[in-house]
């Protein structure tokens, strides 16, 4: 009983919201009506005022605007604009319609603004909780000064974080619930905004793609499955190959290391944009590579790089080599200098060759640093716009997949690109984007969870 | 025991012919790759000089060399104002590399350092977000920044530095946040004791100590708007005034350009590699200490 009774008071102790509603007093109670109002009747007036404007200023932006937007985000927009005959003018006036694009935007906007609010009326509770309990446990009640400067010390976090987190809603988490929403609606080329009007359809989008009737639902497995081959073959032979290259520059035997690893490098130090674009231009039918080939007279006809899919496909993974062999070989030096000479020493004196010592130190070692490399360069790969799009752009086209808007080389993302920057498809590409981030998320939640770098990260320390 | 010298002589020997042999091949080999490696940049820096016109050329060598397309890149701005761009590019890097360091040093700091309750939660939020595809988001910013109002005239330049600092790349700390996890903790402890604020901590001691991993950083998201060109295509639309390099370049190769523009696409690649590249190759050291921690073992 006695060993209850010490657990709840640990527990009335916390500074939560739940226990602010209990287990708070009159004012405390009373913030969670009026903000600030626990903070403000314990004289922390500037933060109980703080948190009394936020509040008025919510309010008064919701009976303004935001129930309306709310409204138009469940309709999407009513009006198609028209045009009306105006009697006192004479003339047809177009009246304003209303955008769905404009709504759906606004409407999140508002969600989010709402979820700010409800932080904040918890951060309020919590606050006045807190500052009740230091007024019962007499301590002292931190003035304002106090609170600035712990933003220095124990809750530096907070400081530290408040800008970045503000730009990662801003700029990646709203616009991801922006396009996301846009995966159930119709916004299509036929329903674009200012003009025409787009509605909810649920899942639709999704099961004309998975339809594999279709000529959509063919591009999608089609394209998948080339996404993951190419994905495959990118991570692993880059890892192999660098890891290889750099194993060999750092054999001991090996003379001017430096000037070799110069060379490589050079390549990752040219632009990607420049050192693709031109790849692409010289493995044209009639480029520097065909030319040159042919003026020693190994081939008749020019080599169809570009214009045979199985060529074509095979070329992307060979330049990508090119670009990735220097980056791995790069990472893995660093890593290789690191494994302890000791080791290998000790390695030697038992009397371990070197397929051994490469396969019982090596090895273990690298896969423990790279693994989680391993995956993001995965996962980067499903994601691998730039080399696709300034290599092929996806060509060459197959008529096959729906109506010749993908191609044999296209990723899930240069698809993408395609279906909302060029055909204003935005439904389909949302949902592409959601298809590709849900193949994205299996693969490194299952592996990271599995690697020790993630579990202990503690290890090292 | 004559015998048994010869022996060990004669496996010595063969030990060695071995170790020679072996030595030549992989230096053979390593010259073969690096030729591979260079071609195509040596080939960019000879089409640069080339005098005759056109992206295909039937010899390696130009028949004759000229520096004019360097001289018209910068003189013949009425198309194309390479210059500009330059500028343009160079103003957005050198801004968004600070803010983005800021950033990204700030957030890696915390969430290696520090303990608090919500940080797991952050740092699988940041990992689930990192595996959106980039642009699938990248229309949607652009309404976005057209609702705040930057795609109007030169605050477009504004909206690619905080994009460049503030967008997807914040969530690439995982490489800062590694390097900061392996400064022992006890130096902090040792701080503490004597009366440090985790401020003091952060700015005394730990900042000090990552110089290769700010260096990185910074050099990281200095060249990220060098080298992007998607983000800056989709923000900046048409509006040649505004490009940055990258668009700029990317649209002397459209099919109606390409034939009278190769040439100077060349050069001016040239010229936008030649910084870039120092940058990298010096500063490489900066890059392999990052990636392998604070205090060697």
């Amino acid at each position: 009983m006695a060993k209850k009774e010490a657990v709840n008071g640990a527990n009335q102790q916390e500074i939560s919201v739940k226990n602010a509603l209990v287990y708070g007093d009159a004012v405390t109670k009373c913030s969670a009506v009026i903000l600030g109002a626990g903070n403000l009747a314990r004289k922390q007036i500037i933060k109980g005022l703080l948190f009394l404007a936020l509040e008025v200023a919510f309010f008064v932006f919701m009976i303004l605007k935001g129930a309306a937007f709310l409204g138009d985000l469940i309709t999407l927009g009513t009006n198609t604009g028209e045009e009306v005959f105006n009697e006192a003018k004479q003339i047809y006036e177009y009246t304003q319609g209303d955008n769905s694009m404009l709504c759906l935007l606004y409407g999140i906007i508002t969600i989010f603004i709402i979820l700010a609010f409800v932080v904040l009326w918890c951060a309020s509770l919590k606050s006045a909780y807190m500052v009740q309990m230091y007024q019962e446990q007499g301590k002292k009640i931190p003035s304002f000064v106090d609170d600035i400067r712990a933003l220095f010390d124990q809750n530096i976090q907070k400081t530290l974080l408040a800008l970045p987190v503000a730009c990662v809603v801003l700029f990646t988490i709203l616009p991801l619930v922006f396009m996301i929403s846009m995966a159930f609606t119709n916004y299509d080329r036929n329903h674009q905004p200012p003009g025409k009007l787009f509605d909810w359809v649920g899942l639709q989008n999704f099961i004309e793609l998975f339809n594999s009737k279709s000529g959509l639902g063919y591009a999608f497995v089609h394209i998948l499955g080339w996404t993951l081959v190419w994905a495959v073959f990118a991570t692993v032979l880059n890892f192999v190959f660098g890891m290889i290259l750099a194993m060999v520059i750092n054999r001991r035997d090996t003379k001017a290391k430096g000037f070799w690893r110069f060379i490589f490098i050079l390549s990752i130090a040219i632009p990607q944009f420049v050192s693709l674009l031109v790849m692409r231009t010289m493995l044209q039918p009639e480029g520097a590579v065909n030319v040159m080939l042919k003026q020693l007279g190994l081939i008749d006809q020019g080599l169809p790089f570009w214009t045979n899919a199985t060529w074509a496909r095979i070329t992307v993974i060979v330049v990508n080599l090119w670009i990735g062999i220097p980056y791995t070989m790069l990472q893995t030096t660093g890593i290789l200098q690191n494994i302890p000479g000791e080791l290998y020493e000790s390695a030697k004196i038992d009397g371990a060759g070197p397929a051994t010592i490469f396969v019982k130190i090596t090895m273990p070692y690298m896969m423990f640093v790279m693994t989680p490399y391993l995956i993001t360069s995965f996962v980067g790969n499903i994601n691998n716009f730039n080399v696709i799009y300034l290599l092929t752009e996806g060509a060459p086209k197959a008529m096959a997949y729906n109506n010749g808007t993908g191609g044999k080389t296209d990723l899930l993302v240069t698809w993408l690109y395609r279906l909302t920057i060029d055909l204003k498809d935005y439904n389909l590409g949302a949902v592409i984007g959601i298809l590709t981030f849900v193949l994205c998320a299996v693969f490194s939640l299952i592996a990271y969870r599995k690697t020790g770098s993630y579990n202990n990260e503690e290890e090292f320390q | 025991m004559k015998k048994q010298e010869e022996l060990a002589n004669f496996k010595k020997n063969k030990m060695s012919t071995r170790r020679v042999v072996t030595n030549t091949l992989v230096h053979i080999i390593l010259g073969l790759l690096s030729v591979v490696w260079v071609f195509p940049i040596f080939w960019v820096i000879m089409t640069s000089f080339r005098a005759e016109k056109g992206s295909y050329s039937t010899t390696f060598f130009p028949k004759s060399m000229t520096i004019s397309n360097y001289v018209t890149l910068f003189t013949d701005t009425d198309v194309f104002n390479f210059p500009k761009w330059f500028g343009n590019t160079f103003f957005i890097a050198v801004f968004s590399c600070i803010l983005a360091t800021f950033y990204l040093v700030s957030i890696a700091f915390v969430m290696s350092r520090l303990r608090f309750k919500a940080r797991k939660p952050f740092l699988n939020i940041a990992l689930i977000l990192g595996m959106f595809p980039g642009f699938m988001s990248m229309v949607a910013v652009y309404y976005l920044i057209k609702g705040i109002g930057l795609t109007e005239g030169p605050l477009k330049l504004l909206a690619l530095i905080l994009l460049y600092s503030g967008g997807a790349g914040i969530l690439q700390f995982y490489v800062a946040k590694g390097f900061f996890d392996t400064i022992p903790k006890a130096i902090d402890e040792a701080a503490f004791i004597d009366g440090a604020t985790k401020w003091q901590v952060f700015t005394r001691i730990t900042l000090p100590l990552s110089k290769p991993i700010i260096v990185y950083t910074v050099l990281q998201s200095f060249m990220a708007p060098w080298i992007d060109f998607i983000m800056a295509k989709v923000i900046i639309g048409a509006d040649s005034k505004y490009y940055t390099v990258s668009i700029g370049l990317w649209n002397m190769l459209t099919r109606e350009n390409i034939y009278n523009w190769y040439t100077r696409f060349a050069a001016g690649a040239v010229i936008v590699s030649i910084p870039i590249a120092i940058l990298f190759v010096f500063m490489q050291r900066f890059y392999t200490d990052g990636m392998t921690g604070a205090v060697k073992g």
